[in-house]
């Protein structure tokens, strides 16, 4: 019966149901009421505003039902904001029950009363927090630490004036390890709002005490106290080691949080350990990470992105263990993805055999994102490992047998990766022509392009080829036109009589018919270079000189941000591979530093000069809500109606949400390609064809490093500027003129 | 930390919204819905968007969010959701959209209890389940004029050293029964390598004992050779007794293991004796890991052809690898067809097979498989043309069963001692079995 009610509350609303709603609200009979209160929750939930019945609900606060004081305590935490006023009806009420003989009721009194963000119930709530914070049950008490960071979020100045703060800071003492979880969790987020408080201070005292509670309080209190002991930076080895010691029990921990909370502090505290105790951790982090693995898929995805941080430090510590990254059928595919690329992290001479035969496998599956990552990780492995590569090349062609027209595509670009790196393979080129017909997305196609350019002396029909890309070089995409510029001048270069022709026709191409300005320039770079006749090597020594090897197609962050994340682990942060601030919307600790830095900024000014600085204090109170009204963020725009309770938070939403409508993360490029990406446009100067995102060079050894310096001082000195006279910028743009230069290039011959 | 739990069901319709934190709007909840539940092409389970993370997971027929609004604890979250669903399970039975609507005032109160401001407290059911019961009026505590010496004894309990056990409990009978239960994981390739196998292993037990007993526990794991057999017999007839043999020379060597929050994990680490203080009733004292050695109980031999563009034939034989002694019950095994399936014509040597066009797969059935014994399905699935011939993916062939007194890797129970200051004698009762987790076996 009731059952059936409470689903006819889900149904499309009836007539008049507020009006049913508060007449139950204030029914004689308990049970009625009861019900309406449930009801009004119900509704609430839905989403409907029911606000209106606040006076009525608030009448039934004062019960004996602790389920139904529950429900009112519900209702008041979503409403106060809106009817600020009756608040005080109900403090009268949460000061009883903060004194109640119950803990429980004492507690929730406490608990509630802190997510009532209403100035006047924060008046009355500094004496009840003061008791609940010593009283007798540990219950109340750890309930109590957690309502110090909620007042402190809501009136720093109250919390401080009150010394909640110390009250808290002596309770990391207490001998119950709860409370010393939710202390510490307090503290450190107040710590974490307003750094300047230093709320959560480790010393050696308190650093004993944490390590005494980590081995019985609850699960998630052990992922807060982990977490504060990775913050914590030990002040000699011994002390690291001590910590080691005691955290390293807690990989055995069945909950995965707690497991990847302690392999973060004992990765961040051995490192100041000698190096054969930083191997005997590594070795023990291992099988937990391991059994992180066959945990629930979006368990296995945060530990498996973890996972891949921590190979970017230590390479080796998971290379056992390749079987259990092997991806199941049924695994989500963000699973498959991240497994993928651990598997090539750890790749090595002794696992390549299974490896590869895997890779091989999923190349055949249908999924067609999972199959071309498939794919492009043969080719990492074969770029990774020498040994392997003959045995990846031999694979890739397998696979180009299978003729799935998105397969070859992707094996194409692959294999143009191993050529960078590996001399010798010219044998498969033939192999690779004949699959011409079936690219047709730019990258595939540039690759082949690129191909046959590098190797165009080795390949008897490289002009028919190139001829045919040549004729419909207006329709090709930009990416495969700057391919193809550049392979038919490298064939003109290795064999001029086979592709005179040619090169006059891309020339003409690139440079009249194209307004692509990148085109249009490498057409004319080259143009130029090929019509100086002063050193007839000069364009071989500038267009075929010998490119450095790529090292490896295998992404990795720059090491600065890699240890910065490593501090991370287990956040977000480590799972998007970014630093937090790239997508959290700097909330209000973002404005409230920007506030900060501009108060402080305008007492330096003041101080110097007092005229200037009231200036200045009136330009920025001008500036301020405008700069805020256009950085509202939809997300955080607030609809129901309720203002925020602070004045200080207006601003921080407004910030909050530039950053973040700007910076949605899956949409960010990762800061990592701005480094591989200057390097390939260096390379494709050089001729090299450059992909942003598959071909990085070594940090250590950016593009231009790469290429000898004798051979940069070569090219120069035999361009030999003075006899070669570039035309004067007028003529590019003049067609006439741009003919005559033709003409030049014609009498060449 | 979190700013709010949010229910939703297939539909989008918002069924929870619990808000811990001010930043968590009601807007949010038509972004999820937009976003997430009305997108097809969410590959995540994290989805960021302006300053708002949401992080779901699904179960039965709901979507359980989390939202945060900062650079959180992503292992926590997951966890945490996992947590909450598990605790629905076991206050509600099943934990779908019938049970939250049935139960949405339940779900507050847990919520309001197990989260403050957004930090997981203690999410022990057993605690809960003592000042949060589903049935309103049985319970005494739940007045507010109950004796207050009921209620400070929870709440010590639920925040204490040992808060999962209450101290005054009492049986005529003491006894434990423990359980080894594993799961047996093979990934096989077509060309019968095994590429992978392992053994996922838990040990529940069952502690239905007086006072608070601190129980000692040991395995046959290498690390605790020479340890003496407490009649407790091993598991029998893994074939030819070798296993059984190899086993009691105590070399099962476990890659990993986790405990239940009762094991003192510092002693663990020191001496690798497994000492704890039991909760009351069912748990999961430990879960393991081992790879090595594994005894894979069935051997499976799949030839599958693909005759032109209509016809598919199979030819499956599945052996049991066991002693003669035992048998396995439950046995299915899935085979997969192609989605262009019409028809299936099948023969078996035992059991049933079935064709559920569903599920794209026949599924053949044994319900009892003695050891050593070997059986076939030979079957032919005819195809209707289709205009576009897109390739069939051919999923692998799974497997599941149970298998009674049988373990995978080895591991057999060598003693649980059980003490207590009053030292009364306890039985102690073990079982071992054998499941499969994901058996598949490529073709």
């Amino acid at each position: 019966m009731a059952m059936n009610r409470m689903r006819s509350a889900f149904a499309p609303p009836r007539k008049g149901e507020t009006f049913e709603l508060r007449a139950g609200l204030v029914s004689q009979y308990a049970y009625e009421r009861k019900e309406a209160i449930q009801k009004t929750i119900m509704a609430m939930t839905l989403g409907k505003d029911v606000s209106a019945l606040f006076p009525d609900v608030l009448k039934n606060i004062a019960t004996a039902d602790l389920d139904q004081k529950k429900l009112v305590y519900l209702y008041l935490m979503n409403y106060a904001k809106s009817h600020p006023d009756l608040c005080i009806l109900a403090v009268n009420t949460f000061v009883q029950d903060a004194e109640d003989p119950n803990p429980l009721i004492r507690a929730l009194a406490i608990r509630t009363m802190g997510c009532i963000r209403v100035d006047k119930m924060i008046d009355y709530m500094e004496e009840p927090l003061r008791k609940t914070l010593r009283d007798e049950s540990p219950y109340v008490r750890k309930t109590a630490a957690i309502c110090v960071a909620k007042l402190f979020d809501l009136n720093p100045a109250l919390c401080l004036e009150n010394g909640f703060l110390e009250t808290l800071q002596e309770m990391i003492g207490d001998p119950n390890p709860m409370v010393v979880a939710n202390s510490v969790q307090a503290l450190a987020e107040i710590k974490e709002s307003a750094p300047e408080t230093n709320a959560l201070q480790i010393n050696p005292n308190t650093l004993k005490k944490l390590l005494m509670a980590l081995n019985e309080c609850t699960e998630w209190g052990r992922v807060t106290i982990l977490s504060t002991l990775a913050e914590y930076k030990a002040q000699d080895v011994k002390e690291a080691e001590h910590v080691c010691e005691r955290v390293a029990p807690q990989f055995q921990h069945v909950n995965s949080s707690v497991v990847i909370a302690a392999v973060k502090a004992v990765f961040l505290h051995m490192r100041y350990l000698p190096l054969e105790t930083q191997q005997s951790y590594l070795k023990k982090m291992a099988p937990p990470l391991v059994t992180l693995v066959s945990s629930a898929p979006e368990v296995q995805y945060v530990a498996l992105r973890n996972i891949d941080l921590l190979l970017q430090k230590q390479p080796d510590i998971l290379s056992k263990e390749i079987r259990v990254f092997f991806c199941k059928y049924n695994d989500p595919p963000y699973v498959k993805f991240q497994k993928l690329e651990i598997m090539v992290r750890i790749a090595n001479d002794t696992n390549l055999d299974q490896l590869l035969a895997e890779l091989k496998e999923y190349a055949l599956e249908v999924d067609m994102d999972f199959v071309r990552r498939a794919v492009k990780a043969i080719g990492q492995v074969a770029v990774k490992l020498e040994s392997a590569s003959e045995r990846c090349v031999n694979a890739l062609l397998d696979l180009i047998n299978t003729k799935v027209n998105y397969v070859v595509q992707e094996v194409i670009v692959v294999i143009k990766d191993i050529f960078r790196k590996y001399p010798g393979y010219e044998g498969i080129i033939p192999t690779l022509c004949k699959c011409i017909d079936e690219l047709d997305e730019p990258n595939a196609r540039g690759s082949l392009i690129w191909i046959v350019g590098e190797y165009a002396e080795k390949i008897s029909n490289a002009g028919d080829i190139l001829g045919g890309f040549v004729d419909g070089f207006a329709e090709e995409f930009t990416q495969t036109q700057l391919q193809i510029l550049t392979a038919v001048v490298k064939l003109f270069l290795k064999r001029p009589q086979a592709a005179q022709g040619l090169v006059q026709k891309v020339l003409n191409a690139a440079t009249a018919e194209s307004d692509n300005p990148d085109i249009r320039d490498r057409a004319y770079i080259y143009w130029r270079l090929l019509s100086n006749t002063s050193d007839a090597n000069a364009p071989k020594n500038i267009v075929l000189s010998e490119k450095p090897p790529i090292t490896t197609t295998i992404q990795s962050l720059p090491p600065a941000l890699l240890d910065r994340l490593l501090g991370e682990l287990s956040t977000l942060a480590s799972v998007y591979h970014k630093p937090p601030e790239q997508f959290v919307g700097q909330g209000r600790f973002g404005a409230d530093a920007v506030q900060r830095a501009a108060i402080e900024e305008q007492m330096q000014h003041a101080k110097e000069n007092p005229l200037a600085a009231a200036a200045a204090a009136a330009a920025v109170q001008g500036k301020a809500p405008e700069g805020q009204s256009n950085m509202e963020n939809l997300l955080d725009i607030d609809f129901d109606g309720a203002a925020p309770a602070s004045a200080s938070e207006k601003p921080s939403n407004g910030l909050s949400g530039l950053e973040g409508l700007a910076g949605t993360p899956q949409r960010v490029e990762s800061p990592s390609v701005g480094q591989p990406t200057a390097a390939n446009n260096m390379d494709d100067l050089l001729g090299v064809f450059g992909n942003g995102s598959s071909s990085t060079t070594a940090p250590g050894a950016p593009g231009f490093g790469g290429m000898s310096d004798s051979d940069i001082m070569n090219g120069f000195a035999s361009m030999d500027l003075s006899s070669s006279q570039p035309p004067p910028p007028q003529q590019q743009l003049d067609n006439a003129s741009g003919k005559k230069t033709n003409e030049d290039l014609l009498s060449l011959f | 930390m979190l700013s709010g739990i949010l229910l939703f069901n297939q539909k989008g319709e918002n069924l929870i919204f619990r808000a811990f934190r001010p930043d968590c709007r009601p807007r949010l909840a038509d972004i999820f819905r937009i976003q997430v539940i009305s997108n097809a092409q969410v590959r995540s389970p994290i989805l960021t968007l302006g300053s708002t993370t949401f992080s779901h997971v699904k179960h039965e027929n709901i979507y359980i969010v989390a939202i945060t609004k900062s650079n959180a604890n992503a292992g926590i979250i997951f966890e945490f959701l996992y947590r909450f669903v598990g605790l629905g399970k076991q206050y509600f039975g099943k934990f779908d959209e019938d049970a939250v609507k049935n139960n949405f005032v339940l779900i507050y109160e847990l919520l309001d209890e197990i989260l403050d401001f957004g930090y997981p407290q203690n999410t022990d059911v057993d605690v809960l389940k003592m000042y949060i019961t589903p049935d309103n009026l049985s319970s005494a505590i739940r007045s507010v004029s109950a004796p207050s010496s009921d209620t400070s004894k929870i709440t010590m309990q639920a925040t204490g050293a040992q808060s999962w056990r209450r101290g005054d409990i009492k049986y005529r009978k003491n006894e434990a029964f423990v359980d080894v239960i594993e799961d047996v994981n093979l990934l096989m390739s077509a060309t019968g390598t095994v590429l992978r196998a392992d053994v996922t292993g838990q040990i529940v037990m069952r502690a239905y004992l007086s006072g608070t007993p601190e129980c000692k526990f040991g395995l046959n794991d290498q690390l605790v050779v020479g340890q003496v057999v407490h009649g407790i017999d091993g598991p029998i007839g893994n074939q030819d007794g070798r296993k059984a043999t190899r086993a009691a020379a105590g070399s099962v060597t476990l890659e990993d293991c986790q405990f239940h929050q009762c094991v003192q994990l510092g002693k663990f680490e020191s001496d690798r004796t497994i000492s704890f203080v039991p909760p009351d009733g069912e748990f999961e004292l430990m879960r393991y890991r081992a790879v090595e050695n594994v005894n894979l109980p069935f051997k499976v031999h799949a030839i599958v052809r693909e005759v032109g563009t209509t016809k598919v034939e199979y030819s499956i034989a599945v052996k049991a690898n066991y002693g003669s002694k035992l048998f396995a019950t439950n046995v299915v095994v899935r085979i997969p067809t192609p989605l262009n399936t019409a028809s299936i014509t099948e023969r078996t040597t035992q059991g049933k097979a079935k064709y559920e066009p569903e599920n794209n797969c026949i599924v053949w059935k044994i319900a009892r498989f003695v050891g050593g014994s070997e059986f076939v399905l030979s079957a032919e699935a005819h195809l209707t043309s289709m205009t576009n011939q897109k390739a069939w993916s051919r999923p692998p062939l799974s497997m599941t069963f149970s298998l009674l007194m049988f373990t995978s890797s080895g591991l057999l129970v060598r003693y649980l001692k059980v003490f207590e200051k009053n030292n009364y004698s306890s039985v102690k009762w073990v079982r071992y079995m054998t499941k499969a987790g994901s058996y598949e076996v490529r073709f």
